[in-house]
Order: structure tokens, then sequence, then C-alpha cells
């Protein structure tokens, strides 16, 4: 928004106002996120910048928490750092078993919640889908009910039907996962089919191609970053989640949020701080896959941004 | 008339083709629909049973064995036979011995005990106490009872047996609503020191309105700066106000406690900059302020996405028009592009009301005794104070109001204007 020449004292000094003003904003949406990179590396069990941190004094700074990370919990942690040293972190340190429950639960809460989010957004995205509003609705819900109201109907069910005995790992918690997930599929996945030439699909049938054909080499291929970025969401929303598992998963099943969580209410340490870098990173690198996905549908669609 | 190939009449080979291509449809969206069904709406309407469902005083399930029992049999029969307001008499109080001495052999007293002590509380050990002694128990029943604890002459206890003993209830839902049943049977209010759950869904609105006010007036700026810059530059504006959409809220909120807390980064850098003395930090952290900013910080995306997307397809050649016919820049403003962008502050709004209203892990972990939320009762409910019932109850309540706005959200913007960046 370029100010023009003709502008007058007045709305010249708004003009700056507004800037400062929206970059102001922009401080409050982005500091708190960045602000927990410095202060993990603290050499003192604080949670605010030392005066040593503050001169770049480098005695101040320490990747204590990171290590306290990665020894927590396991049976020798001051052993020499040989293969079975890091054995024993694989099999024992309790970020890391975390970070694999977190990882198992997402994954297959995202395999199942992308397959019937993707199928049914194909079949939400037909003009001739009956009951397509009330269906919408009831699919998308997930995401709009309290994830409290969420957790504690599942409680019952889950307790009313003994999943815990069904000896399936994770059962309940990956199910409750893709449940809520689910949503995010759906708006991403019919939000690419909007822009979607039907043309093409009765081309392809007009050709001689069945529908299975014509779904995997002309559909698939157009929808697919809007396929990739939904389960990137459906992912990330397991990943995230601490109340169902509170609620549902068994004493054994931590994940990264629950673990998370203990330490908040509990004690909290700045290995807290060194999670949250970790996972502050990781959101860094997935907002960049969607971003380039979102450019590249674009291109695929031919609506290039000037 | 006109015919297909194969000599159908061309109507009805179209109706049948068009009915085929709803089926297809339809197909596609079913096993969604049923994984939904089964993993969500059952399990909701589960709670929603529970929050009527009354078994506590009636039914005593053996978990070992799975063998679900009747109990209290001869007093709901007496309280059948005799209509409220009864004085209970020496049938009344035998009938009572008798479902002790049940209670007694099935190891329930607790149980029985624990759902009238919801509704009157220190009750829960006079049935304890009388099973126990219910084999010495003898005629006539009413003093050796009365005996036993002098409680049992109250008449809300007999109230509280008489709501217990039918199956289905509305007392939840009274309970949830700061109500109970008084001896005669009407409904009246609790006391004044004991009514808590009115007031926390008063300050569950209040709070969101407020949360929902902020976010309007932190959004609209930036999501018109955005709207007004060319493409390249909003982008890059875009991935910030992204990136906090796609940290997680863990890390949003243990980030706002260390920025807050009065040992944190605020209050030391006002320090440090001699804003405020070392003896008065701001306590903002534990309390309502604490709630406000951090649910502020992380329901803003959902107010700048809506807002940002009407705003870039609004034509700025009307505000030049009325410019040009000379409008000042805040007659414009206010008469030509405001107006436009309210569908864009009704779906920001509507969505961030709904997400704040059931908000529960950033109020949990940084509202304190005073930034708690309707949610965060229904957690300790159901984890704490073991009251299952009421919890749903809650959540029930909770549930309606959320549903009302969903479907004024569908009503008014549709749920497939939603779009997540």
């Amino acid at each position: 928004m370029a100010l023009p020449t003709h502008a007058s004292t007045l709305e010249r000094v708004w003009h700056y106002t507004y800037l400062t003003i929206c970059a102001l904003i922009f401080l409050f949406l982005i500091a708190p996120i960045l602000i927990v990179i410095p202060l993990s590396f603290n050499a003192e069990p604080y949670f605010t910048f030392t005066e040593k941190m503050l001169k770049f004094d480098p005695t101040g700074f320490s990747t204590r928490w990171y290590d306290l990370l990665l020894t927590f919990g396991m049976n020798e942690p001051d052993a020499v750092r040989d293969s079975s040293w890091w054995a024993d972190a694989w099999n024992n340190a309790a970020w890391i078993n975390a970070a694999k429950n977190s990882i198992i639960i997402g994954f297959f809460a995202t395999v199942i919640a992308t397959t019937l989010g993707t199928v049914a957004a194909l079949g939400l995205s037909r003009p001739e889908m009956p009951g397509r509003r009330i269906i919408m609705a009831i699919l998308i819900s997930p995401m709009i009910v309290p994830i409290i109201i969420t957790a504690t109907g599942l409680f019952f069910f889950y307790s009313s039907i003994s999943i815990q005995d069904w000896g399936i790992p994770y059962l309940g918690v990956i199910l409750a996962h893709a449940t809520l997930g689910i949503p995010f599929v759906i708006i991403t996945v019919t939000a690419t089919l909007v822009g979607f030439d039907h043309s093409l699909t009765r081309a392809a049938a007009n050709m001689g191609a069945s529908p299975a054909r014509t779904f995997f080499k002309v559909q698939m291929p157009l929808i697919l970053p809007g396929v990739i970025s939904g389960a990137l969401f459906a992912f990330v929303t397991s990943f995230d989640e601490v109340v169902v598992v509170l609620f549902v998963g068994g004493l054994d099943e931590q994940t990264i949020p629950r673990q998370m969580w203990n330490g908040i209410r509990e004690q909290i340490s700045p290995a807290i701080l060194s999670v949250a870098t970790i996972l502050v990173i990781i959101s860094i690198a997935l907002l960049t896959v969607v971003e380039l996905l979102r450019r590249r549908s674009e291109k695929l669609r031919g609506m290039s941004p000037q | 008339m006109l015919t297909t190939v194969g000599g159908k009449p061309l109507k009805e080979a179209l109706a049948h083709a068009q009915s085929r291509a709803k089926r297809r449809a339809f197909l596609l969206v079913l096993p969604l629909l049923a994984f939904i069904v089964v993993s969500f709406i059952f399990p909701i309407g589960q709670m929603l049973y529970k929050s009527v469902s009354n078994t506590g005083f009636t039914i005593s399930k053996d978990f070992g064995t799975g063998v679900s029992t009747p109990i209290m049999t001869n007093l709901a029969e007496w309280f059948e036979e005799n209509p409220q307001g009864t004085d209970p008499d020496e049938t009344a109080y035998a009938a009572l011995a008798a479902d002790l001495l049940v209670l007694r052999e099935l190891k329930a007293p607790g149980q029985a005990g624990t759902r009238i002590n919801y509704e009157l509380s220190g009750s829960r050990s006079m049935f304890t106490k009388a099973a126990r002694k219910a084999k010495k128990l003898a005629p006539p029943f009413k003093e050796s009872i009365i005996d036993l604890d002098e409680d049992w002459a109250d008449p809300s206890l007999w109230q509280a047996m008489r709501t217990a003993s039918s199956a289905v209830t509305v007392n939840f839902y009274l309970a949830a609503l700061d109500r109970k049943r008084a001896d005669d049977g009407s409904v009246e209010m609790v006391p004044e020191n004991r009514q808590v759950y009115v007031t926390l869904f008063k300050r569950t609105l209040i709070l969101s309105l407020m949360i929902t006010v902020i976010c309007f007036f932190l959004a609209f700026p930036i999501a018109h700066l955005m709207a007004t810059l060319p493409m390249r530059k909003s982008n890059l504006l875009m991935i910030l106000v992204l990136l906090p959409f796609w940290t997680s809220l863990l890390v949003r909120t243990t980030s706002w406690m260390i920025v807050l807390q009065s040992q944190g980064v605020l209050n030391d850098a006002m320090v440090a900059t001699g804003i405020l003395a070392d003896e008065n930090r701001i306590q903002m952290m534990y309390n309502q302020t604490g709630t406000v900013i951090a649910m502020t910080h992380i329901l803003l995306p959902f107010m700048v996405l809506p807002l940002y997307s009407v705003m870039s397809m609004i034509n700025p050649s009307y505000v030049r028009a009325a410019r040009s016919m000379g409008a000042t820049s805040w007659t414009a403003f206010r008469r030509i592009y405001f107006p436009q962008t309210v569908p864009g502050i009704g779906a920001g709004a509507l969505l961030v009301f709904i997400l704040s209203v059931g908000y529960y892990i950033t109020p949990a972990l940084v509202g304190g005794a005073d930034g708690q939320l309707i949610s965060n009762l229904i957690a300790f409910h159901m984890t704490k104070s073991l009251n299952w019932s009421l919890a749903a109850a809650l959540a029930a309540i909770l549930l309606g109001a959320v549903l009302l706005l969903y479907w004024l959200y569908d009503r008014l913007i549709g749920i497939d204007n939603l779009k997540l960046g």
C-alpha cells in the first residue's frame, strides 16, 4: 500500500502510525514463539535472559537441556557414550519413547483420516451428492465440538466396549486422532476440488479409461497437493493432541504433548523449552512444505501469483 | 417421444443415470460417514445418555463378573406407592432396612451412598455405616435406623433418595445450573455460597466475547495490510500468521508462561528499562489476564484468515471512486470499505467465539483460579471428583451452545467456506 504523492500531512502521519501498529501486531504473533529458541540454550535453570546471555558470553549458553532431554529416564545416563549408551537411550529415554509413540499414533491416524477423507471429499464435491450440506456439517463437527466433550464421550464409549483389552496397542487413541484429523483433510481436499475441471474426467472416460484409471491418472495428480497438505494437517493435529490422550490413553501411552503437559503442570524446567524449540523447527519445516505445495497446486491449475 | 438407442424413454434413462450418479457419490462418502458416526457421534450420544441416566442408586454392577443387580427395589416400590410429600412411615423404614441388607451382600453401600452424596454431602458414610449394621436391625425399623444416625429422619435425604430411585433424571442438569430439588420436590436455587456453575458459564461467555473482540481489533489492521500489499509481500506476511497456526498449542502456551510470569521476560524487561520498580512486578499469569492474552494469540489466525480472504476480493476502485467524489478517507472507509468486510468479520468472529467457548488446555495451564472456563470444570468432574453424570450434563449444555453457534455459522457463512491458510 503505497502512499500517494498528494497525501496530506495528517494522512502521512496516520499511514506510518498504521504501519507501526501492524508491525506491533505481527511482533505479538511471532515473538512469543521465537523467544523460546534462545532461552532453551540457557546455562542456568531460569526462564529469562541472564546477564551473560545478553552480553553474548559463551559461558551463558549451553546445550545442557537438550542433553537432559536425551538422558532423562535412561538406566545409566552417565556411562561412556558408546553404542550401548545409545542403545540405552533409544530404549529407555522418556522423551525418545514419547516421540516414538507420537509418531506411531500420528502415522496411523493420518493414514486413516487421509484415505477416508479423500474418498469422501471426492464424493462431496460431485454436484449430484444428496444431502451435501448436512453431511458436510457432520464431517466437520469434530473440529468444532470442544475437545473436552469429545474426550469425555470417548472415555465412556471406550470403557463400555473395553477397548484396552482388545490387545491392539494405541487403538483407541489412533481412532480418536483420526476422527479429529478428518475435518482438516475434508477442508483442504474439497478446496482443491473446487477448481477442478470435471470435463477432464469426462474426457478420460470418453477415451475409454476405467473409473479407477481416470482417478489415478487424471484426478490424483491434480489433487495430490491438497491431499498431502490435508495429511500434514491431520498429522500435526494428532502430534499436538493431549486431552484425548490424557482421557483415554493407557499409562504406557506417553506422547510428546502428554509428556510436555506433565512437565508444565508439575515442575517446569528449561528442558521443556528445548522440546518447544524442536517442535517450532518442525512446524517451520511443515509450513514450508505446505506453502510449496499450495504454490504447486496453484501452478497446476493455472493460478500463479503475480 | 425421444428414446435412447436401447428404446427406453429418454426421460426415464436420464433419471436412472442421475440416481446412479447420486448413489455413487453417496457410496464414496459412506465409509467416512460410518466411521464418524461410530467413533464420534455415538460416543457423544452415549455421554448425553449418561447425563440423564441415574443408575447409581438403582443398579449395582459387579465389574469382575459383569453381572448387574437391581438395588433399592423395596424403597423404589414404596416411593411409587406413596406420592411426593408423604412422611416416611414404618413400612418405608422396613423397605430401607431390607435394601440395606441387599447392599451389604452386594458390597454396594459405597456406590449407593455416593449417589446420594452428590445431592446431600456427608450421606455416603451413613449408608456404609447402616449397611454394616444391617443384620442387627430389628423392628420397629424406624426407631432402630434413626438410632444409628438421626440424619436418617432428614426430609431432604428422603427427597434425595426419591429422585435417585428413578432410572432417568434431570437432576444433573439442575445441578449444572446451580439448582436443586427442594424437600417438597420443587426446584430451587442452591445456597449462594455453593453457586458455581452459572457464574462459570457467564464467565466463559464474557471471556470468549472479550477474546473475540480483541482478536477482531488485532486482525483487522493486519488483514487489511496484507490484502492491499502486492502478492509477493503479502505472502511473506502470511507466513508470520500461519507459523503460530502450525506451532504446537502447548509450545505457544509455554511461551506465554515464560513471557508473562512475574520473573519472566516481559516483567524483567520492564524492570531493566526502569518502567517498573522491582517490587511491583505485574502478575499477568495464572489469572484471567493470562488466559485472555494466550488465547487471543492462539485464536488470532482464525480471525485473520477469513478477514483476509474477504478483503482481498474487495475491489479497490470503489474506495477510489468515493474519494474522487469528495469523501474523506475516514468516510470512504466507514461507508464504502468497512461494510464490504462484514462477511469476513462475521465468519472470523463466530469461529473464534465457537473455539474459545470450549477451550480447555490454555486456561488449565495459565488460568490459575479465576481464569478457568467451563471445560476445565468438566475435566475436574471427570478426573477428580468423579461425578461423571454432572460432567456429562455440563458437557451437554456446552455442546448445545456450541452446536447452536455452529448452526448459525453454517446458515450465515456456510461450512464450505471454511479455509485453512
